[in-house]
């Protein structure tokens, strides 16, 4: 099984045009018609499959992302400076 | 439905004038906007002045966010707005984009048949030591993207706003944040897929 292209004669699409679709799929932004196509193809194409297998845990990777760098404490006087400002903001 | 984010149900208090919400909103917030704005630029004391002008400049006008539930887009567009301000170079601004093609992966040649040259991601994210491993390098990885590429990241799957609304902070299209988003996250991927070439090996 290799990555296609070009569209197939059955008009299905090519690795190449499911590969562009990738992240649409996985945030479900795509056309229903669209995400039809793609699931026909994905069904048949172990290594579309594969790849997007990984773009998904790399999503996963990202949104469970933990800072390593922390901002220092604000100091008292701003955070009294804040605390101010939300105060008259809600007069 | 889903549920309501601490950001939100935060900002919903305040707004009522709940003051005992503050002192965790002002952590929550000064952290996010840190770490957006010290992943964007990479130094530390912008990033700690960017968000204390940010959170003072919030809480000056919060009686302007009259849904709780804009929060943070509001939040991030008013961080865009301090970085204008001073005139850093700007961390939301354009660069060329990189061509899909470029992104594609290889092949390698397996018999009679062609394989994806790609690293064994079967053990990604459930095994604790490789994941623990990728996560060191995943912030280094992210660091390194071209900027275009980090913000809508950082914005869409890290802070997790919505595609409409990171449009809105970047004062881009929403196809714009969905052709963006897509190369970064392909931008990540092969880079965390060589590290896990090197460090796990190859099939």
């Amino acid at each position: 099984m290799s990555l296609t292209n070009k569209m197939d004669p059955a008009g299905r699409l090519s690795c190449r045009e499911i590969f562009a679709l990738l992240s649409q799929y996985l945030d479900r932004e795509l056309s229903p018609e669209l995400c039809d196509c793609l699931q026909k193809h994905i069904e048949d194409c172990p290594p579309c499959v594969e790849f997007l297998e990984s773009l998904k845990k790399t999503v996963r990777l990202c949104q469970d992302l933990e800072p390593t760098h922390q901002p220092t404490p604000l100091p008292a006087a701003l955070r009294q400076q804040l605390l101010a400002a939300y105060q008259k903001s809600q007069k | 439905m889903f549920a309501e984010s601490e950001e939100v149900a935060l900002a919903r208090r305040l707004l009522s004038g709940d003051r005992t919400a503050f002192d965790r909103f002002v952590e929550l917030f000064q952290r996010k906007l840190f770490h957006y704005v010290y992943m964007m630029c990479g130094h530390r004391e912008d990033a700690e002045e960017v968000a204390q002008e940010t959170l003072l400049k919030m809480f000056e006008h919060f009686d302007q966010l009259r849904e709780p539930e804009r929060v943070k887009p509001w939040a991030f567009t008013i961080a865009r707005n301090v970085c204008h301000m001073k005139r850093r170079k700007s961390i939301f601004a354009p660069e060329e984009e990189i061509s899909l093609d470029d992104l594609m992966p290889q092949f390698r040649e397996s018999g009679d048949r062609r394989k994806l040259e790609i690293a064994d991601w079967s053990r990604l994210p459930d095994d604790e030591a490789i994941r623990r491993e990728v996560r060191v390098t995943l912030e280094q990885v992210i660091r390194e993207l071209p900027d275009i590429y980090k913000s809508v990241l950082l914005l869409r799957d890290v802070e997790e706003l919505t595609t409409e609304e990171t449009a809105e902070v970047l004062g881009v299209s929403a196809d714009v944040v969905k052709t963006r988003l897509h190369r970064a996250r392909l931008l990540v991927r092969n880079k965390i897929d060589k590290h896990l070439l090197h460090s796990v090996g190859a099939r």
